[in-house]
Parts: structure tokens; sequence; C-alpha cells
């Protein structure tokens, strides 16, 4: 599969998968989308990269493992829903604040933070189940 | 008493545990001194439950606590009155002691922190089964107890000896308290609270009640095993590969009196009826004799007093259950008496085989040059342990003989019992003062000398208490024994027993059982010899059937396991999918709610028209795939044309996702049948293929079947005029799919991701167990 089409598209495409994997993740409140198909779309591109690259290739660009990642997205998404304690209303209320930014006004929530997690947990476990499977033997 | 009363309180219930965090810290930043320090902890909370005394004392009790989980009518609370505060006395007092006396017995020792940190959670836990007030509390100290003696006698862990001993104890008294959560739940629901204070006024209702015995024997469960009664006794002395330390902790004041613990408490709630007299005091007795026999037959320092403890427990299991409140008079003093005795001998035994190397009685001998503190603790003790006047051991067994000498012939029975116990015990105590003290001196192991204070002070400080307690009756009644028994017996106790003698049968008995005990030492390694020899002709005893019994129970579950878990893959899936068939197809069948025939749709669209057409091409690829490969990819163009369906039908969100799933389940798939190089073909024989396209058809037509019967179902729009009235004005989003995922239902959601995670981190451990195994293979070749 490794062609020297795939190898030239790869790049391209899994950035533009990753940056409308984005898009559909903050889109998703009002729209199609959400956390767990912008974590799978963000999946595939890893994938395809992976499969053009190698894994070691995938692993290099991701910087950090991705089952951290994954956890990361956990840790995330549990205290998104913790910090509605802390606000005294329970545990995963929505919270929302309106801060201004370039004369904009930008909707943020914890809601929007605990989707920031699932898709990082759906990235993280998924592409580390993929690598591990593609990984030939005697690359660590 | 101060407002912040109650905080106070629940911190001291917490101190042990916070010094349990902080000792292995300590212990490596101030080595042997760090004992020192954590002995504060249960130091304060001593300091803390002492000013209690005068409130309790004038008859009052002191709750307080936390709500837990009000919906549940659960709390965190606590309740102390007589009882309750003996017992956090005597933990947090001896406990204190203990500390300081393991920092000198463990000097040097590379796991001291550790063994602190363990001590320190036992005490923690202890301290909190005594006070609890709610049936869930008691629980959890109770296993907490087990679990954290569990360490405590495995400390020493590299022995075969301790960790059978450890996992004895565990699975013993963990058994139990099991038995005891089961009782709990009865008695729960019997009288409908949850709470112990609560409890003591509805006895008789619980009395009446036709699960009365249930309950009872269920509770006896628990405590009989905690307090080592016959049969259970056989972990108690093998608990003994524990370091000196826990024995004198564990076997004293704590571990095992917890049992005793709940039958004081449960006594006027569930006692007074013949099954409670009967069974307690039976029991009791049973143990008391067989403890004081096993006890005369060792030679072990530690063992001859670990068998007096269960004699001594037996005592007080019988006294308890006797049925008067002499009877728990008796009780009480012998348990404080006891507490005091044996904790200061368990550490004079640990003091004799640290300072000279052996515990074995018979190759010790004139260590009182040597030893004379020590010598003069255990002698203190030994004469408490007897009974003799002046101690307080003397009070205790003149209240037991007061109590159990009447004219009837079960009152003549158990006193029979008692006298001679208490004469066998009599001997030991003095077998473990004298003899390695007195006589012409022996070659010991090590060049005994006296040891360092943090040796000797908790023996002495306990045996001068026994002393004191019993010279100050007044007091020790006022503060601690009347209020105890009391509270055991839910009425007002006024005890004055003095070490002052009075003439009459009480004193007659003690007479009789000095005597004979000093016979029994007297005649002592002759009696030893005949023990030995009596209980070699009765066999094994409950030691060996535990091992038997636990060897059977692997057995067992390997079998079942073997049968259930076969290992391979093709049996679960088939196992699951036939269920699923079955599930899906049976109750339609049964109760004649099968689908009425679909109406044709009056227009289907070219469009739809084309991708149905797509999905059933799909399927009969995958039917007709030559190899494993082909077959994945063509399930891929169903999986597509369904998504491609979905979207058609108004569900852009489900039929995006669809689309993402086929997509990176072909390439995983695809993965794995590269990685686990599978044969490329099918290979089963052509029955199995009949068996395992049967139980396809059979799940497809179920599935067909509840989707058609669903979809003809009048809908049900509550749900979702809520949601598409809610979502965009509470939770501030359009998306009702996904607002319903991350806000309405998002516990949810935080319940699916980890499932995601740790789904992830399983397939990573199997592929590298998997690449592991290979890569270690090649090197073998």
């Amino acid at each position: 599969m490794n062609t020297l089409i795939l190898r030239t598209v790869a790049p391209f495409l899994t950035a533009l998968m990753l940056l409308f994997s984005v898009f559909v993740l903050l889109r998703g409140h009002n729209e199609p989308g959400g956390g767990f198909i912008g974590g799978l779309i963000a999946a595939s591109a890893l994938a395809i990269y992976g499969i053009a690259f190698g894994v070691s290739a995938v692993r290099r660009a991701i910087r950090f493992h991705p089952m951290a990642i994954a956890g990361s997205g956990l840790l995330l998404a549990t205290l998104s829903g913790l910090i509605s304690i802390l606000s005294g209303v329970p545990f995963m209320t929505g919270l929302w604040v309106y801060p201004v930014i370039f004369e904009v006004e930008v909707p943020l929530s914890t809601v929007m933070s605990f989707d920031i997690g699932v898709y990082l947990v759906v990235v993280g476990a998924i592409t580390s189940i993929a690598l591990a499977l593609e990984q030939n033997e005697g690359e660590s | 008493m101060a407002a912040n009363a109650p905080a106070l309180t629940f911190f001291a219930l917490f101190l042990p545990f916070i010094a349990a965090v902080f000792a292995p810290v300590l212990t490596r930043l101030l080595g042997d001194r760090a004992a020192f320090v954590l002995s504060l902890a249960p130091a304060l909370a001593f300091a803390h439950f002492c000013t209690f005394l005068p409130e309790i004392a004038g008859g009052e009790v002191v709750t307080g606590g936390y709500a837990w989980a009000p919906s549940f009518n659960l709390s965190f609370s606590w309740f102390l009155d007589g009882l309750s505060l003996t017992f956090a006395l005597l933990i947090t007092g001896i406990g204190t002691l203990i500390v300081v006396y393991s920092g000198g017995y463990m000097k040097g020792h590379e796991g001291q922190g550790r063994f602190l940190a363990f001590m320190l959670a036992f005490m923690g836990a202890m301290l909190g089964l005594v006070v609890s007030d709610s049936f869930l509390m008691l629980f959890v100290y109770w296993e907490l107890t087990s679990i954290t003696s569990f360490l405590l006698i495995g400390f020493d862990h590299e022995r075969e000896a301790a960790r059978r001993a450890a996992l004895q104890a565990l699975v013993v008294t963990g058994g139990g308290g099991l038995c005891l959560l089961a009782g709990l739940v009865f008695l729960w629901n019997i009288t409908g609270v949850t709470q112990l204070s609560l409890l003591v006024h509805l006895g008789d209702g619980l009395r009446q009640s036709p699960f009365y015995l249930a309950t009872l024997l269920l509770v006896l469960g628990g405590a009989f095993t905690k307090s080592a009664q016959f049969p259970f006794h056989f972990w108690l002395p093998n608990a003994m590969e524990a370091p000196t330390p826990v024995s004198a902790y564990l076997h004293s004041a704590t571990m095992v009196k917890a049992g005793v613990y709940l039958l004081m408490r449960l006594n006027p709630v569930m006692g007074n009826t013949p099954a409670w007299e009967i069974l307690l005091p039976f029991f009791g007795g049973i143990t008391l004799i067989a403890g004081s026999f096993l006890a005369v037959r060792q030679t072990d320092l530690k063992l001859m007093l670990a068998y007096t403890t269960m004699a001594s427990l037996g005592l007080l299991t019988m006294l308890t259950g006797f049925g008067s409140a002499h009877a728990v008079e008796a009780a009480v003093l012998y348990l404080v008496a006891h507490s005091l005795f044996k904790g200061a001998l368990f550490m004079v035994a640990g003091t004799v085989d640290h300072e000279a190397g052996t515990r074995d009685v018979t190759k010790l001998g004139g260590l009182r040059a040597a030893m004379p503190i020590t010598f003069g603790a255990a002698l203190l003790a030994a004469l408490s342990m007897g009974g003799l006047p002046l101690f307080f051991g003397f009070l205790a067994k003149e209240e037991i003989y007061a109590a159990l000498a009447a004219g009837n012939p079960r009152a003549v029975f158990f006193t029979g019992l008692a006298v001679i116990g208490n004469a066998l015990m009599f001997a030991v105590a003095f077998a473990i003062a004298l003899k390695p003290f007195v006589g012409p001196h022996v070659e010991t192991p090590k060049h005994a000398h006296e040891g360092p204070v943090t040796l000797w002070l908790g023996p002495v400080v306990l045996s001068v208490l026994g002393l004191l307690a019993a010279l100050f009756s007044g007091i020790a009644h006022r503060y601690v024994s009347s209020p105890m028994a009391s509270a055991i017996t839910d009425q007002k106790i006024v005890i004055d027993m003095s070490t002052m003698p009075h003439l009459g049968l009480p004193l007659l008995l003690s007479v009789i059982t000095v005597l004979l005990g000093a016979l029994a030492f007297w005649r002592l390694t002759e009696l030893r010899a005949f023990m030995g020899r009596a209980l070699e002709s009765l066999g094994p005893g409950p030691d060996r059937g535990f091992d038997h019994f636990v060897s059977g129970l692997v057995r067992v579950s390997g079998v079942v396991t073997r049968l259930i878990q076969p290992g391979r893959l093709e049996i679960y899936i088939t196992a699951t999918f036939i269920l699923l068939a079955v599930t899906l197809l049976v109750p339609p069948f049964v109760f004649g709610e099968l689908p009425g025939f679909p109406t044709w749709p009056a227009t289907i669209l070219v469009q739809e028209a084309a991708f149905f057409a797509i999905a059933v091409i799909g399927l009969v690829a995958v039917l007709r795939a030559k190899d494993r490969l082909t077959a994945i990819v063509s399930l891929g163009i169903q999986g597509f044309a369904v998504a491609v369906i979905f979207l058609l039908f108004g569900a852009p969100d489900l039929s995006f996702t669809q689309f993402m799933v086929e997509t990176l389940s072909v390439v995983i798939l695809a993965l794995v049948m590269t990685r686990l190089r599978l044969s490329p073909r099918d290979h089963r024989p052509l029955a199995q293929k009949l068996f395992d396209a049967m139980v396809a058809i059979a799940c497809g037509l179920g599935f067909t079947l509840l989707l058609m019967k669903s979809t003809q179902a009048p809908f049900d729009t509550l749900l979702t005029d809520f949601f598409n009235a809610y979502s965009k004005t509470v939770a501030h989003g359009a998306n009702v799919v996904n607002v319903i995922i991350v806000d309405f239902r998002g516990t949810d959601t935080l319940g699916e991701i980890a499932v995601v995670m740790v789904t992830g981190l399983a397939v990573l451990a199997l592929i590298r167990v998997r690449a592991g195994k290979r890569a270690g293979s090649g090197e073998g070749q």
C-alpha cells in the first residue's frame, strides 16, 4: 500500500482530515458532529498517515503515546464534570461563559471541554489499537 | 462540651489513618525515633476520648456524625456509650504503647515504616469499628480490620508460614464478615433502622421475629470467627507468625475482642432468649476449655499466650451469653483486666525473644538478673492473670464466680468449666512469668540483657495499671466498668467489687482455682506431655481441615472455570449469539407479540431502492467471498449502504458515525487479519457452516421482528418533545443528539469513554502479550 501517490497525498490528506475533525467536533453542538465523530475522523486520519509512512512516523508526529492522549481526554472530561460541583450545582451540570474575544462573543462551556475530552479518548484509544496492530514485530 | 466536638471526634477517628499515611516517610526521615512521633496520634485520640469520661459516667451517650448518602438513610455516624468508650480507650491507650514498643522491637528493620503504617491503619479500623453507629460503617470497619490484620500477620511475607497464616486469618474473619453483613441486612429488614443507637429499644420485635434465629446465627458467624471461638479458633494461634507487637495488640485488646464487642453490643437487643443463652455459653465454654488445655501443651511463649487468649475469649463469650447482669459485670471486668495483662505479657514475650533470641520456655531460665524490669512487669501481669488479690484480675475472677455460682445444674456446670479454665490459665501465666526468669541460668542464643526503655515501657505501664485499677477500684468502676456494664445490659448498673476479699463461695472457688493452678504449674512438664499424647490421639484438627477446604475450593473453581471458559473464541461467540437469538425470538412467540405484516410504502424513491440493492449486494459478496479479507471489505459495502440509508431518512449524526465506524473497522479488521496470520480461507466443515448460518439467520430474524414491532407500536413522543423543547433553551445547543450525549446524559457518556479507554488498554495489553511471546520464542530458537 506504500505507493508514491499515497505517500505524496497522505500528509495533505491527514492534515485536512484532522482540521476537519476539529471542525466537526466544534460544530457538534448545533449541527451534525461532535466529539465521537470528530475523534473517529482524526483516528482515520492518523491511520492513513500510518499506512503511508509507517507506525514510528505516526508516533513521532503525535509526540505522546496515544494512550496518554486518551487518558488526558478522560481526565479532561471528568474534570469538566467536576467543575460544576465547585459551583454548588450537581455533577455534570453544563456551565457557560461568554467572553468577548476580538469583538466576537465566543460561547465557551464545560460541555464543550467535556466533548473535547470525548474526542481525545476516541482518538487515543482507537489510534493506539490501530498502531499496535500495524506495528511490525521488531519495531518498538 | 465545646461546640466543635463532633469535628474533633471525627478528626480523632481519622488520626490513626493520617499517621499511617505519613509513617513510611517519617521513618525514612527520623529512623527509629519515628515511632515516638507516630505514637502521638493514638495518644491524642486517647486524650480526646478521655474528655468524654465524665459525661458517659453520668449515663449519657454521645452521638455525632455526618450524612453520607441521605437518600439511602446512610450516615457516617458514631455513638459513644460506656461500651464503645471503654473499647476506644483500650484501643488508643494500648495502641500508643504498642507503637512505642514497635519502634524498639523493629529497630533497624528495613520494613519498619511499612510496619508502623499497617499498625496504625489497623488501629484506625478498630477504633472506627467500636464507635460505629450505622450498620454499614460497622461492616466497612469490620472488614477493614480483617484486611489490615492480613497485612500485619503476613508482614514477614517471605516466609511461607506467615503467608498461610495471613491468608487463613483473612479467609476466616473475612468470611465471618460476610455472615455479619447478611445478619446486619436481616436486622435492618426486621427493625427498619440502620443505626445501632436506634436498635436498642427494638429488641422485643426482633426477638419475636420469625427470622430471629437466622439473624442470630449470621451475627454469631461474624462474631465467632473474629473472636476465634471453637471451631474457628485455629487462625488465632497461627497468627502468631506475625511480629510480636502485632500479637500483643491484636490479641489483647483489639481484633479478637471485636467479636466480643459485637456480642456485648447486641446483648440488649438479641439477648435474653433461649437460643442466645444456649449457643453463647456452649461455644464459649468449649473454647475456654479447649484453649486452656491447648495452652498448657505449648512451650513457645507466644503460642502459650495465644491459646490462653482463645480461652479468655471463650470465657467472655460464655459470660456475655450467660444471661444475668452479674455475668455481664464479670465479662466487663475480665475484658478490661485481660486487655491489660495480656498486652503486657505478649510484650514481655517479645522482649524476651528479642533479647535472648528464643521464646521456647524450656530453653530459657535465670534471666531475672539480666532483665529485672521485664521480670517485674511479667510478674505483675501474671499475678493479675492468675487472679490473685490486689490485682484487677482478682476482681474479675471474684465477679465471675459470684455470677456463675448459683444452685442450678447449669450454673454448676459452667462454674466447673470456669474453675478448670482459670486454673490452667493461672498455671500458664506463671509459666510465662517465672520459667524464663528464675532458676539456674540457661545459655540462650543471644546474650540477654535488659531491653531499651521502648521495650519495657509498655509492659510496665499495662501491668502497673492492672494493679492501680484494682487498688483504686472505685474510680475504675465509676468511669469504666459501671458505664460499660450499663450499656451492655441497657439498665443502670453499679459495680462495687473491690480488692478486699469477702468470705463466701466466690472466694472459696478462687482458692480452689489457685490451688489447682499451682498444682498444674508444679507438674507442668508432665501435664504438657500428657496433653501432647492426648491431642495426637485425637487426630488432625480444624487447622488441617482449613487446608483441605482451600485446596478443594481451588479444585472446584478450576473445574467450573474450565467448563464455562473453554478459551475458544468460536464457542463464546456462538453462545452469545444463540442467547441473543433466544432472547429476541422467544418472547414474541410466547406472549403473542408478533408484529403485523408491514404495509408496503406507496412510493419508493429510486435512490432509496438503489442503496438497498447495494446493501444486499454487499451481503451476497460477503457470503461468496473466497477469502477472509474480501469478506471484510464486502461487509464494508453493506455498512456504507446502511449509512447512506440513515442519511436519506434524516439521521445525519448516526450516518456520519456509521461511515467512520465502518471505515475504521475495515481498517482494523484488515490489520488484525495480517497480524494474526489466520488461514486466509474458511475451513469450517459444512455441518458447522449450516449451524452457524442457522444461528445467524435466527438473530437476523429476531432483530427484524423486534424492529418491525417497535415501529408499529404507537410512538411515545414524550422524550422527543422534552429534548426538542429544552435542548436549545437549557443546554444552548441546536443539535439534540449531541446535546443528549454531552449534556443531558453526560454521565453516561463519561462511563462510555471510560469503557473505550479501558478497552483500548486491554487490546494493547493483549497485543503486547502476544508480541512478547513471539519475541521470547524467537530468542529461544
